[in-house]
C-alpha cells in the first residue's frame, strides 16, 4: 500500500507539493479551506515581471494535480492534528479523520489588513483601495475612482503593514515594490492620460528583471518616484484623497491631492497558519511565520518531525521561488518516507 | 528601686525624638505660605483638628486603607501601629494605677515590667497582665510578617518591596529587635518571679526551667532600652520618619492645603510621609507589564528625600495617576512628580546644613533665562464665527475615523460649528507642560486662546483628552469646554440626535487624562449604554489601566509601550467583548496593535448608531455632492 | 591653528573627519533607537510644526548624526513635543526623547553655549 500524505492548503505551494508528490506514486490528499483552489493567484490579474497572466500559472498547476489523481477536499479546515507514533492524525471541521504518514504545510500568507493603518483612511476614504483591490479592477478591464470617474492623479504608497514596527511587522515583504511598479505599468497602459506616484522609503527591487521593469516605469511610463513615507491621508469635500509625505530628496515637506491612492498591502503570516502552528505545536518565528529548523539547508523542515513546509507560510516569496520551495519539500517528503 | 542605668538610651531617644519632631514641624510650619500659616491656625481651632484625630486613628493606627488593598499587608501595618500603641496607652495606664506613684516617667510604663516584677499575680492584675500579652503578641505577630515580607515579599501579597539604604537597615535591625527583647526580657522576669501570663509567664516559666533567668533577664531589658533608644534617635534619617510626619501631614492636609506646583513645606511633607509601603510599586504597570522597577513613586519619594538627582526618574512615568489612587498615605504623587519635572537637572540647590537631620530641598526659584518666543512662527488666523468649536487635536488627525464620526456627528446635530484645526493647528500645550517647559507651552496657550477666543464660540468640544484637561485646567476660557462624550451625551438628553441601538457587547476603558486626570468616568458610559449592552471590567473608573501610549513617558521606547498595551488590551478583553471601546485618540492607537478584538472610539460608535432621519434633519448644512444633487432633482 | 597666507574657502563636503559628533554620541548613548532611524520622513510629513515653517525632524536627525550642528539648536526650539511623529515612525524612533536629549547636549556643550 501507498503512503498518505497529507497536504494543507491549495495555493501554488500546496498544488505544486501536491502534484508532485502524487507523481512520486504516492497517495495524497490536499485541504483547501476555499471552494476552489489556486488561492492568491484567483485574485491577482497579471503576474510580474513578464505580465503574463496568472490564470496561466494556475491552469499549469491545477493540471499537474488532475493528472496525478491527487483527493481534493475543498471548503475544509483543520481542528486537530496530532503525531501519534510514526503517523499524523488530521481532523477537519467536516468531521473527517485523515492518517498521513507526512505533512506538507503550505498555508501561505494573509494580505495585510491596511485598515490597520487608520492613518491612511482604508475602509473611511471612498477612493483609498489596496493593491489587492485593484487587480480586481484589472480583472473587471476597468479601473474607476468611487464615484465611477476615471482617476488622473493616482499614488501608491509602499511597504504598508510591512517595514512597520507600529503595524508590529518588522520585515520587508520583497514583493510590494515590484508589485507598485508593475501596477503603475498597468494603470498608465490602460489610461495614458493618467499621472502615477510611487512614494517609498527603498525600492527594492532584487529579482530577475525587476530593475528593469523600474527602468521601464521611469523611462516608458512617466512613472514618479517619491522617496518618503507617506504619513497621513485625509478627505476633501469632493472625495479626492490628500496625503501628506515629505519628499526626503528635496528636504520638504510635500503635500499632493489624488483621485486614487493605492496602498501595497504586505504579506502576513496567515490566520490559518497561526492557528495550526498553535494545533501542531509548531515553532513560529518573531515575524509570526513558521519557523524552519534551518535557514540555509533546512528550509522546509519544521520542529516535528514528518510535518514540512512549503512556500509563503515560512516568508514572502514570489511564485518561482514558492514553486521551487515546493518542490524541495516534495524532495525533503520523498526521502522521509524512504528512510521510515 | 525605681530608676536603673538601662533606662537611660532609651530616655535619650525618646526625648530626643519629642524635642527633633516639635522642631521639625515648627520648620516646616514657618516654610509654609502666609495663607497656608493661616489655613492651618484656623485648622486648629476648629473641625479640621476633630477631622485629623479621627483619620490618624483610622489610617495611621488601624491602617484602614492599606487593609482594603492588601489584607495581610495591613494587618502588618495595623498590628505593629495599633499594636504598639495599644502597649504605650495600656502601659501607661497600667503603671498608673499598680505602679507605686501615680503620674510616672514614660521610662515606668515602658520598663513596668522591670520595676515590679511580682507584679499580676491574681485577680485584676492578671487580667490585666493577660491583656498586656496579648497585645504584645498582636505587635509580634505583625513582626513576624514584616520579617518575612522583607525576605519573600509575596508571602505578604506584595510583588515587590522597597529597596534599603545603610541607615535603614539599621534602624530596621533595631526596630525588629525591640519586640522579641521585650518579650524575652520580660519573660525572664517572670521566669525568676513566676509571675506573668499566657506569653511572657509561659514561655519565662519554660525558660526558667533550664536557664537562669534571674541573671538573664538585666542584659534583655538593655538590649530592649537601647534598641528603643537606637531607634529614636536614627528615625530622622530613615524612611521611618514617615510615622511623626504623617500626623502633621494629615493635619495640614485636612486645613485645606494642597501641593501646588512648587516644592515647598507641604510637598516636603508629603515626601516625609510616604511609609515605604510599596502599593505605589505594584500598581505600576510600568513594573507590572514592562519590568521597571526603579522610576514608582516610592523610589521617587526615596530620591528626593535623599536629595539625589531624580530627573530621570521623574521624566519615565506615564502620569497615569494609578499611584495616586492607591497611595495609602494620600500624598498628592503626580504633582509632586510634575514639580520635579519642571525643576530639571540643573536647579536644585542642597541645602544640607545639618547634614542628614535636616534634609530640606527647597528649590531655589532660579531665573531662568529670559528666552525670546520659539512659536513665533505660529500663523495669524482669523477664525469664522461659530456657536460650537470643534478641536480635533494632534492625535485625532491620526484616526480619522473619529475625525470623520464627530464631523457626522457635528453635522446632524445642526449646531452652527466650525472645526478649527481641520487643516491642523497648534499643539494643545499639554505635552510641553508635561516636559516641564511651562514657559513653551504657555505661548502656544496663549496662541490657541486667542484663536478660541476670536471665534466667539460658547463651547469648545475636543476629542483628545489630553487637549481637555488642559483647556479646562489651564486656559483661561469663558467657554464651555467638554469632551466629546460629554458633548453626545447633551445631544441624547436634549433629544437632538436619535440612535439606533447597536446590539453589541462594548467594554469601556477610561483613559488616564480623561478620567483620573479630569474626573469625567459617567457620561462616556452612559453614552455607551444608550447604544450597546456596556459590560463591566474589572478595571473600571479610577481603577482603569493605562494603555501605554501615554504621552508624558518620554524616556520609553515602542517596545515597552506595547508590553503595555498588550497586558492592558488582554485584562480589557478578558470577557471577549464584541468591542473595546475608548475616547481618546491616543488609546485607540495603541490598543488597536495590540488587541485582535475591535478597538473604536466612543464617537464612531455613535455615529455608527446615528438615525439616517436625524442626518436629514440637518439638510439646511448639508453639502451635496455633485451625484447626490442629481439624485435629488 | 596654523594660519596659510591665503583663504581657503570652507568645503561643501560634509567633514567626517573634523565635525563634531558629541551631541549623536550623547544622544546614542541615552536613546539607542536614534540609531535606527532610515530617514524616511514619515515624522517630518505629519510634524505639527513642519506644517507651519520650516522644520523637519529628520533633516535635524541626519545633521546631527553627521556633526552639522550649527542652527540645529535654533530649530529644535521648534518642535511642540506633540507626539505625532512617534505614532507614525515605522522605526519605533523615541523622537521625542531625542529632541529634548539633543537640547540637553547643547545646553551642556561649552562649544554650543548660547
Ligand atoms: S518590497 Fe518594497 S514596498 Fe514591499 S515592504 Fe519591501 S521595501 Fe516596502
Ligand atoms: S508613595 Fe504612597 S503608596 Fe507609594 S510607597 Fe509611599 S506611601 Fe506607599
Ligand atoms: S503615575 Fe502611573 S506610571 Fe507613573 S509611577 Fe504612578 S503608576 Fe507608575
Ligand atoms: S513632537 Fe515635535 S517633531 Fe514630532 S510631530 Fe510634534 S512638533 Fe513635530
Ligand atoms: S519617521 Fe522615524 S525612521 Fe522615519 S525619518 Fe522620522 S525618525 Fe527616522
Amino acid at each position: 500500500m501507498s503512503k498518505h500524505v497529507v497536504v494543507i492548503g491549495g495555493g501554488v505551494a500546496g498544488l505544486e507539493a501536491a502534484g508532485r508528490l502524487s507523481r512520486e506514486g504516492l497517495d495524497v490528499s490536499l485541504l483547501e479551506k476555499d471552494s476552489i483552489t489556486g488561492g492568491h493567484l484567483n485574485r491577482w490579474f497579471k503576474l510580474f515581471p513578464d505580465r503574463r497572466d496568472s490564470s496561466e500559472v494556475k491552469d499549469y498547476l491545477e493540471g499537474l494535480t488532475h493528472a496525478n489523481n491527487v483527493k481534493l477536499f475543498t471548503n475544509v479546515t483543520i481542528e486537530k492534528l496530532n503525531r501519534d507514533k510514526d503517523h499524523f492524525s488530521v481532523l477537519t471541521n467536516d468531521g473527517k479523520e485523515l492518517i498521513a504518514d507526512a505533512v506538507v504545510v503550505a498555508t501561505g500568507f494573509d494580505l495585510f489588513k491596511s485598515s490597520r493603518k487608520e492613518e491612511y483612511g482604508y475602509g473611511i476614504y471612498d477612493n483609498v483601495i489596496t493593491s489587492a483591490d485593484l487587480e480586481d479592477m484589472f480583472r473587471k478591464g476597468e479601473i474607476t475612482a468611487a464615484d465611477g470617474t476615471v482617476p488622473k492623479k493616482i499614488g501608491i504608497v509602499h511597504c504598508v503593514g510591512s517595514r512597520d514596527e507600529k503595524a508590529g511587522n518588522l520585515y520587508c515583504s520583497k514583493l510590494c515594490c515590484v508589485t507598485a511598479v508593475k501596477q503603475a505599468i498597468e494603470i498608465r497602459e490602460h489610461y495614458p492620460e493618467s499621472t502615477l506616484f510611487c512614494f517609498y522609503m527603498d525600492m527594492r527591487m532584487g529579482g530577475a528583471y525587476y530593475e528593469e521593469m523600474y527602468r521601464e516605469a521611469q523611462e516608458v511610463w512617466s512613472v514618479n518616484f517619491i522617496r518618503g513615507k507617506v504619513s497621513e491621508a485625509s478627505e476633501t469635500i469632493d472625495k479626492k484623497v490628500v496625503i501628506k509625505v515629505e519628499d526626503t530628496l528635496a528636504g520638504r515637506p510635500l503635500k499632493m491631492t489624488l483621485d486614487l491612492l493605492i496602498l501595497m498591502a504586505g504579506m502576513e503570516m496567515s490566520e490559518g497558519g497561526i492557528k495550526l502552528a498553535g494545533l501542531a505545536g509548531l515553532k513560529t518565528g518573531d515575524n509570526r511565520f513558521f519557523e524552519a529548523t534551518d535557514h540555509h539547508f533546512g528550509s522546509n523542515k519544521s520542529n516535528v518531525e514528518g510535518l514540512f513546509y512549503a512556500g509563503t507560510c515560512t516568508s514572502p516569496m514570489n511564485i518561482t521561488e514558492t514553486i521551487s520551495h515546493a518542490r524541495a519539500a516534495v524532495s525533503e517528503v520523498v526521502d522521509y518516507l524512504k528512510n521510515s | 528601686m525605681q530608676f536603673d542605668p538601662f533606662v537611660i538610651p532609651f530616655n535619650i531617644g525618646l526625648n530626643f525624638i519629642l524635642l527633633y519632631t516639635v522642631i521639625r514641624c515648627v520648620v516646616w510650619f514657618r516654610g509654609l505660605s502666609r495663607a497656608d500659616k493661616l489655613r492651618m491656625q484656623r485648622g486648629f481651632f476648629g473641625t479640621p483638628f476633630a477631622q485629623s484625630l479621627r483619620e490618624i486613628f483610622l489610617e495611621s493606627l488601624l491602617h484602614r486603607k492599606i487593609l482594603k488593598t492588601n489584607f495581610r499587608l495591613g494587618y502588618m501595618h495595623m498590628s505593629l501601629a495599633f499594636g504598639w500603641f495599644l502597649l504605650i496607652f495600656f502601659g501607661t495606664i497600667e503603671a498608673d494605677v499598680f505602679g507605686t506613684r501615680h503620674l510616672n516617667a514614660p521610662y515606668r510604663a515602658i520598663f513596668f515590667r522591670f520595676f515590679n516584677p511580682e507584679h499580676g499575680r491574681m485577680g485584676f492584675e492578671s487580667v490585666y497582665g493577660f491583656l498586656m500579652d496579648l497585645i504584645l503578641a498582636f505587635v509580634l505577630s505583625g513582626l513576624f510578617l514584616a520579617i518575612i515580607k522583607r525576605f519573600y515579599s509575596r508571602i505578604v501579597g506584595m510583588k515587590k518591596t522597597t529597596r534599603l539604604k545603610p541607615s535603614d537597615k539599621v534602624a530596621l535591625t533595631a526596630l525588629w529587635l525591640i519586640f522579641p527583647s521585650r518579650l524575652l526580657a520580660e519573660s525572664f522576669t517572670c521566669g525568676a518571679y513566676g509571675t506573668g501570663s499566657f506569653l511572657t509567664g509561659t514561655l519565662g516559666s519554660w525558660l526558667a526551667s533550664f536557664l537562669p533567668a534571674q541573671q538573664l533577664a538585666y542584659p534583655f531589658w538593655w538590649l530592649y532600652s537601647l534598641s528603643l533608644g537606637t531607634f529614636f534617635i536614627l528615625l530622622p534619617v530613615t524612611r521611618y520618619m514617615h510615622i511623626p510626619t504623617e500626623l502633621f501631614l494629615i493635619f495640614m492636609r485636612n486645613s485645606g492645603i494642597k501641593t501646588g506646583d512648587k516644592t515647598g513645606s507641604y510637598s516636603e511633607v508629603e515626601v516625609f510621609s510616604c511609609s515605604s509601603c510599596g502599593i505605589c510599586i505594584d500598581t505600576c504597570q510600568l513594573n507590572t507589564s514592562a519590568g521597571i522597577t526603579n522610576i514608582q513613586s516610592a523610589y521617587l519619594m526615596k530620591a528626593i528625600r535623599n536629595n539625589s538627582n531624580v530627573a530621570e526618574i521623574a521624566h519615565n512615568c506615564l502620569m497615569c495617576g494609578r499611584c495616586d489612587q492607591v497611595c495609602p498615605v494620600g500624598i498628592e504623587l503626580s504633582p509632586i512628580r510634575m514639580i520635579q519635572r519642571r525643576a530639571g537637572e540643573n536647579d536644585i540647590a542642597y541645602k544640607n546644613t545639618y547634614k542628614d537631620y535636616f534634609r530640606t530641598r527647597q528649590i531655589t526659584a532660579s531665573e531662568k533665562p529670559d528666552i525670546s518666543p520659539v512659536y513665533n512662527f505660529l500663523p495669524e488666523v482669523n477664525p469664522d464665527k461659530a456657536d460650537v468649536l470643534y478641536f480635533a487635536g494632534c492625535m485625532t488627525h491620526l484616526t480619522p475615523s473619529i475625525k470623520n464620526s464627530m464631523v457626522r456627528i457635528l453635522e446632524a446635530s445642526g449646531l452652527n460649528y466650525k472645526f478649527i484645526d481641520e487643516d491642523g493647528g497648534a499643539c494643545c500645550g499639554r505635552p510641553l507642560m508635561l516636559a516641564g517647559q511651562d514657559r513653551e507651552a504657555r505661548e502656544l496657550i496663549n496662541y490657541n486662546s486667542q484663536l478660541i477666543w476670536k471665534s466667539g464660540a460658547q463651547t469648545l468640544v475636543t476629542s483628545c483628552p489630553i487637549c481637555y484637561k488642559v483647556f479646562r485646567e489651564s486656559y483661561y476660557l469663558d467657554v464651555e469646554v467638554l469632551h466629546h462624550s460629554q458633548f453626545i451625551k447633551n445631544l441624547i438628553d436634549e433629544d437632538i440626535v436619535k440612535l439606533n441601538f447597536l446590539r453589541k457587547r462594548v467594554v469601556y476603558h477610561t483613559p488616564c487624562d480623561l478620567g483620573r486626570g479630569s474626573g469625567v468616568y459617567n457620561e462616556p458610559k452612559e453614552v455607551l449604554t444608550h447604544i450597546s449592552r456596556l459590560e463591566k471590567s474589572k478595571f473600571e473608573d479610577d481603577k482603569s489601566l493605562c494603555c501605554g501610549g501615554s504621552l508624558a513617558n518620554m524616556k520609553i521606547g515602542s517596545q515597552k509601550r506595547s508590553l503595555i498595551a498588550r497586558d492592558a488590551a488582554a485584562e480589557l478583553t478578558r470577557t471577549s467583548p464584541d468591542i473595546l471601546a475608548t475616547a481618546c485618540p491616543l488609546c485607540k492607537k495603541t490598543f488597536s496593535s495590540a488587541t485582535t478584538t475591535r478597538v473604536a472610539d466612543i464617537a464612531e460608535l455613535v455615529a455608527e448608531a446615528l438615525i439616517v432621519s436625524s442626518v436629514k434633519r440637518s439638510t439646511n448644512k448639508k453639502i451635496f455632492s455633485a451625484k447626490e444633487l442629481a439624485a435629488i432633482s | 591653528m596654523e594660519k596659510f597666507g591665503f583663504f581657503i574657502s570652507k568645503g561643501r563636503q560634509i567633514n567626517y573627519d573634523s565635525n563634531d559628533r558629541s551631541i549623536a554620541e550623547y544622544i546614542y548613548e541615552r536613546e539607542p533607537s536614534f540609531r535606527r532611524c532610515i530617514e524616511c520622513g514619515g515624522c517630518s510629513a505629519t510634524c505639527t510644526t513642519g506644517s507651519m515653517t520650516k522644520f523637519s525632524l529628520r533633516e535635524l536627525h541626519i545633521l546631527i548624526k553627521r556633526g552639522e550642528n550649527d542652527k540645529v539648536m535654533e530649530s529644535l526650539k521648534k518642535c511642540m513635543l506633540c507626539g505625532k511623529c512617534i505614532l507614525v515612525c515605522p522605526r519605533g524612533v523615541n523622537t521625542r526623547n531625542i529632541v529634548v536629549l539633543a537640547k540637553q547636549a547643547f545646553q551642556k556643550s561649552a562649544a554650543y553655549a548660547i
